[in-house]
């Protein structure tokens, strides 16, 4: 691209006005007898690209200075002692071999982190399904059972931790109430190492179920009607005609909410730090957990960095691993 | 794809009740007579477990100590105490001050940057503008953990720490996911428009203000109501970026109290109950606009 003024770089508006002229355009000779800003100085080609750059510009920047930086800056962090006080020492891979071979926690809070993980994404993944296809009947008040499946995905996560860390309360919580009127001892759940996981996986469930609900709904609506239309005329049952129609032509959300709960739940941190700090003991630490004790407790940025990209590896390879498996299960009509 | 999924019953030209109800022709189970009871109480079973917990911290908040643990638990308090809620305002106020402002601005900035780049990359042609975009979607797949350290260290050195300015300026300015939804809904406008208004002579900030942004308001409003959520109930970044509890968020401040008030389960109910209401009435009042944005985060872009 040849422009008349080549030394004219696009640089994003300061300021509420953006129109105003690019600095640097006043060229002499340029302005014309009525004093006009000299804005024809730029060629019609370098106006479009500079209006172009001035649209995005201010997100390309922010994007590279909060973004693309840092990144970098923490990619060469985790190889170094770095703390934050002291100028940072070059380690090498110290930091990924100690993480690997030495860290006993890394290990504990991968598998709490793995466990919580698969089990949320397989119940919310079915149970927004299941209410995604009853949300979908063509009965009266639909809308308003439609709004309480997902009214705790707009609460905060403090507050469903409140609550829920009360429901569990060992003796006298409502679960355990509920279940002495039945005659049944209920476990100490976030107390007992073996319960708490489990009981914290039902609370995300619960709490984050209705974005899959939604995700379905659309996806059921989208199905026309005439395929089940010409499948009760075969003669299909409702079993067949879901096994067969629904199901297969859900295949794409599907994909996408396996791939986006995966990277959430794996990054998980609010529920955990409201109702059980990890504990008791590490049986519900989880990977980011930690991560957030490493470098805001102890301080200790380098190895959180290499924490940091170790978790981007394997939501990288995991994420890439489900794209590959795509074509084999993903039906796009 | 129907994005209004919560609020839009399917049409399929059955009435509920009506005959033939029975025979309505969608993806669940077909309705007949005994199996729309049965549907109803499945929906209704279902609904208490979402909202009972809900119920649950509403009513405790108005129950004095003694009665709170109560088996079976009684879900109306027999003497509402109100003026819990008073001694909760009382000490959440500044908090949900703090929050109100951050959600406010974080929609009002998020919604200008994301929709002027939007622009850009859904109706102007120039250099660089696909390796701009492919940036941008090259970060949404960067686990925040990786960039939060060094960002950390950047307001050290910069003097953010303890303020708000991590709250909103890194928000506002790396706004992708708005970015990719309004650029969608850009795209979906009718190039005439434009056309009319460039031979009449408008400049390029003009069309996008005055014609080009009214033309997109639904996805505008979907952006605006998912950008408020996500600033409302952020836990993380206020909880390491600040300290001092006077600009504290109020989700932050919660998780403080639990160690403070925990002997008074009513008092941090309250306060639990007045941070959950404004996104609860917003998500009420834009059921729609909400849903739209959640199924567009859902939809290949």
């Amino acid at each position: 691209m040849k422009t008349s003024q080549p030394h004219l770089r696009p640089r994003p508006p300061t300021g509420s006005t953006p129109t105003s002229d690019p600095p640097g355009a006043a060229s002499r000779g340029a302005t014309t007898p009525e004093g006009v800003p000299p804005r024809r100085a730029l060629s019609p080609a370098a106006r479009r690209h500079l209006t172009g750059w001035l649209f995005i510009g201010p997100v390309v920047l922010g994007v590279i200075a909060f973004q693309f930086v840092p990144v970098a800056v923490s990619g060469f962090a985790s190889l170094t002692d770095w703390n934050g006080m002291t100028s940072p020492h070059f380690k090498g891979v110290s930091n990924y071999v100690t993480l690997f071979t030495e860290d006993p926690l890394f290990y504990v809070t991968l598998k709490n982190t793995l466990v919580f993980t698969l089990g949320s994404i397989v119940l919310t993944i079915a149970l927004g399904l299941a209410l995604a296809l009853l949300a979908n009947q063509p009965i009266r008040g639909i809308s308003i059972f439609r709004a309480a499946f997902f009214t705790p995905v707009v609460t905060n996560v403090v507050a469903v931790g409140f609550v829920w860390f009360w429901l569990y309360r060992p003796g006298d919580g409502l679960f355990d109430g509920l279940l002495g009127l039945v005659g049944v001892d209920g476990p100490a759940w976030l107390a007992d190492a073996h319960w708490a996981l489990l009981a914290v996986i039902l609370v995300a469930v619960w709490q984050g179920v209705g974005y899959p609900m939604v995700i379905l709904l659309s996806g059921l609506q989208a199905i026309p009607p005439s395929l089940y239309e010409a499948a009760r005329v075969d003669g299909a049952s409702s079993w067949t005609r879901f096994w067969r129609i629904t199901l297969p032509l859900l295949t794409p959300q599907l994909f996408f909410l396996t791939i986006m709960q995966f990277i959430t739940s794996f990054q998980v941190f609010g529920i955990i730090y409201v109702m059980t700090h990890g504990g008791p003991g590490d049986a519900t630490s989880v990977y980011i957990y930690q991560v957030y004790q490493v470098a805001f407790s102890q301080g200790k940025f380098g190895y959180a960095s290499a924490m940091g990209w170790v978790l981007f590896a394997i939501v990288g390879l995991v994420t890439w691993a489900q794209m590959r498996l795509e074509k084999r299960w993903v039906f796009y009509g | 794809m129907t994005a209004d999924a919560i609020t839009r019953t399917p049409h399929d030209g059955s009435r509920p009740g009506a005959p033939g109800a029975g025979r309505t022709r969608h993806a669940g189970a077909p309705a007949g007579r005994g199996r729309k009871a049965l549907t109803y109480t499945v929906l209704i079973l279902l609904a208490l477990a979402f909202v009972v917990p809900l119920v649950w911290m509403v009513s405790s908040s108005l129950k004095p100590e003694n009665q709170i643990m109560q088996v079976p638990p009684n879900p109306v308090p027999t003497h509402p105490q109100w003026d819990t809620y008073a001694k909760a305002g009382r000490t959440v106020w500044p908090f949900f001050l703090n929050s109100c402002k951050l959600a406010a601005l974080n929609v009002v900035f998020l919604l200008l940057f994301a929709s002027l780049a939007a622009y850009g990359f859904a109706r102007l042609k120039f250099a660089g503008k696909r390796i701009a975009f492919a940036m941008l979607l090259a970060t949404a797949m960067i686990p925040s953990m990786v960039y939060l350290i060094p960002q950390y260290i950047l307001y050290r050195h910069i003097g953010w720490i303890d303020t708000q300015y991590p709250l909103l300026i890194p928000r506002v300015l790396t706004p992708v996911f708005g970015t990719f939804l309004l650029r969608q809904a850009f795209k979906q406008v009718p190039g005439e428009l434009e056309d009319a208004a460039l031979i009449d002579g408008a400049g390029r900030f003009t069309i996008y203000w005055r014609i080009m942004l009214p033309q997109v308001k639904p996805a505008l409003a979907a952006v605006g109501v998912l950008t408020f959520m996500e600033s409302w109930n952020d836990l993380f970044g206020p909880l390491i970026f600040i300290n001092s509890p006077s600009i504290q968020t109020l989700p932050v401040a919660l998780a403080m109290f639990q160690g403070e008030y925990f002997s008074q389960t009513n008092l941090m109910m309250a306060a639990a109950t007045v941070s959950v209401i404004p996104p609860l009435v917003l998500f009420l009042m834009a059921q729609r606009y909400f849903v739209k944005g959640v199924t567009m985060s859902g939809l290949k872009g």
